[in-house]
């Protein structure tokens, strides 16, 4: 119990918890602009992978941080037009195509590491995004260390929350995203283009989800290993139907995730992980997001048109 | 001020409109052309190209040939933009808004530029108020769509065309789902409309309406336009004859001999669903030999009460009884293993699988008689002699059956239906969507399916048919049922004011 | 741009786009060589000859596609019903998990492998049931946590294999004990490196295809697959279906990890699967889910892994070009299969 304390008191506790949700948040946003505008986009997992990877070859072919974040993203909205493409205009089954994107980009991305580095044992290491130092916020005692040593990629992160609701809830682009997610014929009625909406979506969602992926090589793990995104697709995916499909709750999902898995790490050093495998420990994220989705299966709102293609001559 | 419609040119006119589907043809080299401040009227049978036409000038359909012209300017095909910018409104008869969005979102939706920063909310609210009140246009405009009745959808419909400034409205079919005193009310603002001079296209397939509301009526028939003439100069006989081809013949059933009640409802409510309602303790009862006509505008627990006799849902209190026997446990096989027949309201949804054959339609209901194993031969022979006696036109019965016109997919329910002589038969909307051939045989098949001793219980929204066949009639409104009128008890007034929900207070 | 059905396609129509897809599926191929920096034509040479160039390769291949087959299968049945059942690798784990159990306990051969089999088909069934229940009962989306479960199943068996069964004998490696030599599934021919688990993959997949033909639960299947609202309401019990269609989707996933142990590894260690669960999905795929299409196509499958694996021995391509020629074959297939049914018109 004392641990338990011990563990909620110490800054380096609460600094992990927004390191942790960080990926998660921009992936969560980009399936959730995705899941708005009425596309399921199940290639988020490999998307992740290949935006690691792509954020991590820029910086180790000497790119500045952030032209990895930007070339991370540019791939993601790659994949997300090739995903877009088959779903939207042709309509065919999310759930495949969003699985055929996935093993696409992890294997594209595992095929071009094995091309670049053929022989390498020890992946190697970048120079990743360093903590922001915020003038007196961040040297506020414990504060500071606690809530304000991130780097810029995770005030990132939140930027992008804000601005993903205010687009939706603020403007009209937004308003016909969600129009587009919930009955596509008043969009289309209305004299705008349903695939237009859903494909700028679909692209710029995916492009989210290759930052998300690109944080953990440039902000938390400086290098690319295979297996690294590890579920964290599949999770952000759990994490938009949490948040009711609304930007504020999932970003609450996000954090509230990232406290348990922070807590199931520190746990693990405790006497608690003397007594208990560590692979119950590592076991947690999953099942939270397995709970997340049965707690809110009553009452999510989901979008009505949520992977029904439309079809211009269907009425 | 009032404005000699002919004093100008044409506010629209369509040249040479030729749509094909496949090898269907839907519109065949149609013209047509509009004057400001009149109100025309499209009539024709279901299918004969009516909706399709206004798609094209719409912009929802590319037209094979032809052009669309508004104000003398050709419109640029297959964009719906153009259209709303030319001034073109259209009300879809199945609406096109969105459920999640308050009523101003709706309208507001794709009238600004996407990339603006500001909604553009509290100007739009303004605007939006007069206009409801210059056309007479009540609804509150922050309520969430869901939470509309149809009435009040179709207003949120009319008045998304007319703060785009819409010269032109079309309105595909918007009665049917309205009460005679609803659609009197719309009919007022669209003389409203016209008096301002905004012109308006009237799409329908009910004569008494055409003949009220328009100043000239087009007709159409499988895709050509068969017909022009001012209304003043018609009339409904011959107006019938242009739609169909031929003279209507309605069946007219002899007078029924009721037998022995089969099915009892004794203060049976059921649960409220979303937006649809429950059933509120209704008690009915239907006999043998008797069509029982439910009348009923869209939305009012028709619904509930079908899916109470498919089996789907189960009383949350009060008694079902048929033929004198409670059933213990009551789902879709219960009832039919109680001998219900059910035509369901959606052919296409829930009556069929698109992607199964005719024969494996045909089984769905009794294909589990094997054991285990499926027969197919006899499945197969069985479908064959159903295409036979139901005259139903198809390749064969290993054709998938999506492939089928709506007439032809409805006489294979109703085979599938008839051929193991019901005691009970369910028959909602039986006839909604189909060509007048098809709707004149499956009422002939119903009347006779009466007469071999089956209870019909006809769920309609079409006042007409109710009036027609049934040997007597309920008026559904929020669930609460009417008391039983007999055949030529009521007129479609009085009806209409039952239908409005007057009437059930003191009945109660 | 939109899309209008073709009522009767033309020959033309039925198999020009399938060809297309193959032909630019080896395109692919040919490109990703040439970015290695090796000869094209040489590279899928060297992967045709390793998949079925020499007897040795054949028979490596047959045995690479057991599993497929399993997996595919399991995907084949379950898509049918619309059921996404993407946790293949977590019930070949279950399945593999009884079969070591099961196989460990001293019993005899013939007692224990019916045993092994049937406790496999339990346990696979069962980790598929929950995601079902919880489709069926509380609408809770099963890709998802069909998804999580697979790395649920990881950890449980990574701490079953590091602590109660870990092998004594295994010089620390987490490993489960080996089977006893007469509760392994032995070979079809004496001397031919093929199990039994291979004739085992073909019955089912017979077995398959019967049951989705001829029985009642598959025109079921199907019913509830492709329109479960008019399934409802013609009295086929939708629930009752779907839970059936899991417990034989989850049981043939979990003859895979049977299969594998008691066929050919002889024990359990955590890289007993090589994503044989994900790559059940391109098999069904591939095979348009249709059972007898499931062991052609796992053939295939197996075909390629086993001939990049060799090919990158003998070039610098690395073996994740099989994985990648996969994913864009699946992309492509489906992509042409709608274009058999539907041309894409102006408007």
């Amino acid at each position: 119990m004392t641990e338990l304390i011990d563990i909620l008191l110490s800054a380096s506790f609460w600094a992990a918890i927004l390191r942790i949700a960080s990926p998660l948040i921009f992936a969560t946003m980009g399936e959730l602009i995705c899941e708005r505008a009425g596309v399921l986009n199940l290639g988020i997992e490999g998307i992740m992978v290949f935006g690691a990877f792509a954020g991590w070859v820029t910086i180790y072919a000497g790119g500045p941080l952030w032209l990895g974040v930007a070339v991370a993203f540019g791939a993601g909205a790659l994949f997300g037009a090739l995903h877009g493409l088959l779903t939207i205009p042709f309509g065919l089954s999310q759930h495949v195509v969003g699985l055929g994107i996935t093993m696409l980009a992890t294997a594209a991305a595992y095929y071009a590491y094995r091309l670049a580095l053929p022989e390498v044992t020890n992946p190697p290491r970048i120079t990743p995004f360093q903590p922001l130092h915020i003038p007196v916020l961040s040297d506020i005692p414990w504060f500071g260390q606690a809530l304000f040593s991130q780097t810029a990629l995770t005030w990132a992160g939140f930027a992008v929350t804000g601005l993903t609701a205010l687009i939706l809830y603020r403007t009209p682009l937004g308003l016909a995203l969600r129009a587009a997610g919930e009955n596509p014929q008043a969009v289309e009625a209305q004299g705008l283009s349903v695939t237009a909406l859903r494909m700028g979506a679909v692209i710029t969602g995916s492009g989210l989800m290759a930052v998300g992926g690109a944080f953990l090589t440039m902000s938390a793990f400086s290098s690319f290993f295979f297996e690294m995104v590890n579920g964290r697709g599949w999770i952000c995916i759990a994490l938009v139907v949490f948040g009711a499909w609304k930007p504020g709750k999932a970003l609450l999902g996000a954090l509230l995730f990232a406290g348990f898995d922070a807590l199931q790490i520190r746990l693990q050093q405790t006497g608690l992980g003397q007594v208990v495998p560590y692979q119950v420990f590592l076991m947690i994220p999953y099942l939270l997001s397995i709970l997340a989705l049965i707690a809110m299966s009553r009452r999510a709102e989901v979008p009505a048109a949520l992977m029904t293609p439309f079809n211009r001559g269907d009425r | 001020m009032r404005i000699d419609p002919m004093a100008q040119g044409p506010v629209l006119r369509l040249s040479g409109i030729t749509k094909r589907f496949g090898g269907l043809i839907a519109n065949d080299g149609i013209s047509l052309s509009l004057a400001r401040g009149e109100v025309v009227a499209l009539l024709g049978e279901n299918g004969a190209g009516k909706t399709t036409l206004m798609n094209i000038l719409f912009g929802h359909y590319t037209a094979d040939a032809g052009t669309v012209e508004v104000m003398g300017q050709t419109l640029p095909p297959g964009q719906p933009g153009a259209a709303l910018k030319a001034g073109v409104g259209m009300v879809h008869q199945h609406f096109t808004l969105a459920d999640n969005l308050t009523v101003l979102d709706n309208v507001l939706l794709g009238t600004r530029p996407l990339l603006s920063l500001s909604s553009g909310r509290s100007a739009a609210r303004a605007r939006l108020a007069q206009l409801a009140q210059d056309f007479g246009l009540a609804v509150n405009p922050d309520a969430r769509v869901a939470t509309l009745s149809v009435g009040e959808r179709q207003r949120v419909e009319i008045l998304k065309a007319l703060y785009r400034d819409a010269r032109i409205l079309i309105l595909d079919e918007p009665t049917a789902v309205l009460t005679p005193q609803e659609a009197d009310a719309l009919f007022d603002t669209l003389r409203r409309m016209t008096q301002q001079g905004l012109s308006v296209i009237f799409i329908s397939h009910k004569l008494h309406e055409v003949m009220a509301i328009s100043s000239r009526v087009l007709v159409l028939r499988h895709g050509r336009l068969v017909g022009e003439t001012a209304t003043a100069q018609t009339d409904r006989h011959q107006l019938a004859t242009l739609m169909v081809g031929a003279e209507i013949t309605a069946p007219a059933p002899a007078k029924a001999r009721p037998g022995a009640t089969l099915l009892k409802l004794d203060k049976v409510s059921t649960a409220r669903q979303g937006n649809r309602p429950g059933l509120e303790q209704i008690t009915m009862e239907l006999r043998a030999g008797q069509i029982l006509g439910l009348a009923g505008v869209s939305g009012n627990g028709q619904g509930a009460l079908a899916d109470l006799l498919c089996g789907l849902d189960s009383p949350t209190e009060g008694s079902l009884t048929i033929a004198g026997t409670t059933p213990q446990a009551w789902s879709p096989r219960a009832a039919l293993d109680h001998r219900i027949g059910r035509i369901p309201e959606d052919r296409h949804k829930t009556g069929t699988i698109a992607d199964f054959t005719l024969t494996e339609n045909a089984v769905l209901e009794s294909y589990a008689a094997g054991g285990g194993w499926m027969n197919w031969r006899a499945a197969r022979a069985a479908t064959a002699g159903i295409i036979d006696k139901y005259d139903i036109r198809c390749p064969g019965p290993d054709t998938r059956i999506r492939l089928l016109s709506g007439g032809n997919m409805q006489k294979l329910i109703l085979g599938r239906v008839l051929e193991t002589t019901p005691r009970i038969i369910l028959a909602n909307q039986p006839v909604r969507g189909l060509d007048i051939g098809a709707v004149t045989y499956v009422q002939e098949q119903l009347i006779a399916a009466r007469d071999a001793g089956a209870a019909i219980l006809l769920i309609s929204e079409d006042l007409d048919e109710i009036l027609s066949l049934s040997d007597s009639i309920r008026v559904i409104s929020q669930g609460r049922l009417s008391p039983d009128f007999p055949r030529g008890t009521k007129t479609p007034t009085e009806l209409g004011q039952w239908m409005a929900g007057q009437g059930f207070d003191h009945a109660a | 741009m939109r899309l209008e059905p073709i009522a009767a396609p033309s020959p033309a129509r039925t198999f020009a786009p399938p060809a297309i897809a193959i032909a630019a599926t080896i395109a692919v191929a040919a490109l990703l060589a040439a970015l290695a920096g090796a000869n094209p034509a040489q590279t899928l040479g060297l992967i045709l000859k390793g998949a079925a160039g020499s007897k040795f390769a054949a028979l490596e291949t047959l045995n690479r596609a057991t599993p497929l087959i399993f997996t595919g299968l399991a995907v084949a049945v379950a898509f049918r019903a619309r059921l996404w059942n993407i946790g293949a690798e977590a019930q070949l784990y279950a399945g593999a998990l009884l079969t070591v159990l099961i196989g460990t306990q001293g019993l005899p051969g013939p007692l224990a492998l019916p045993l092994m089999a049937l406790g496999a088909i339990l346990a696979g069934a069962l980790v598929l049931l929950g995601p079902v229940i919880l489709k069926t009962r509380l609408g809770v989306d099963e890709v998802v946590t069909t998804l999580l479960l697979n790395f649920v199943m990881a950890l449980l068996i990574s701490y079953l294999l590091e602590g109660p069964l870990k092998d004594p004998m295994g010089m620390g490696w987490p490993k489960s004990p080996s089977l006893p030599r007469d509760t392994r599934l032995p070979r079809i021919i004496d001397g031919l490196r093929l199990h039994w688990g291979f004739a085992l993959a073909l019955i089912c997949a017979a077995s398959v295809w019967v049951m989705q033909t001829r029985t009642t639960l598959g025109y079921e299947i199907r019913a509830v697959g492709l329109n479960p609202d008019a399934a409802r309401f013609a009295g086929i019990p939708v629930t009752r279906v779907l839970l059936k269609t899991a417990l034989i989707s989850g049981g043939l996933a979990a003859l895979a990890g049977f299969s594998e142990v008691a066929g050919l590894k002889g024990n359990l260690t955590t890289d007993l699967s090589a994503n044989f669960g994900y790559t059940g999905i391109v098999v069904a795929m591939l095979a348009l889910l249709h059972p007898l299409g499931v062991v052609i196509s796992a053939l295939f499958v197996a075909g390629i892994f086993v001939g990049a694996d060799s090919m990158s021995r003998a070039a610098e391509v690395p073996t994740y070009i099989a994985d990648l020629l996969l994913a864009c074959a699946l992309l492509f297939m489906v992509l042409a299969i709608l274009l058999t049914r539907f041309r894409v018109v102006r408007g």
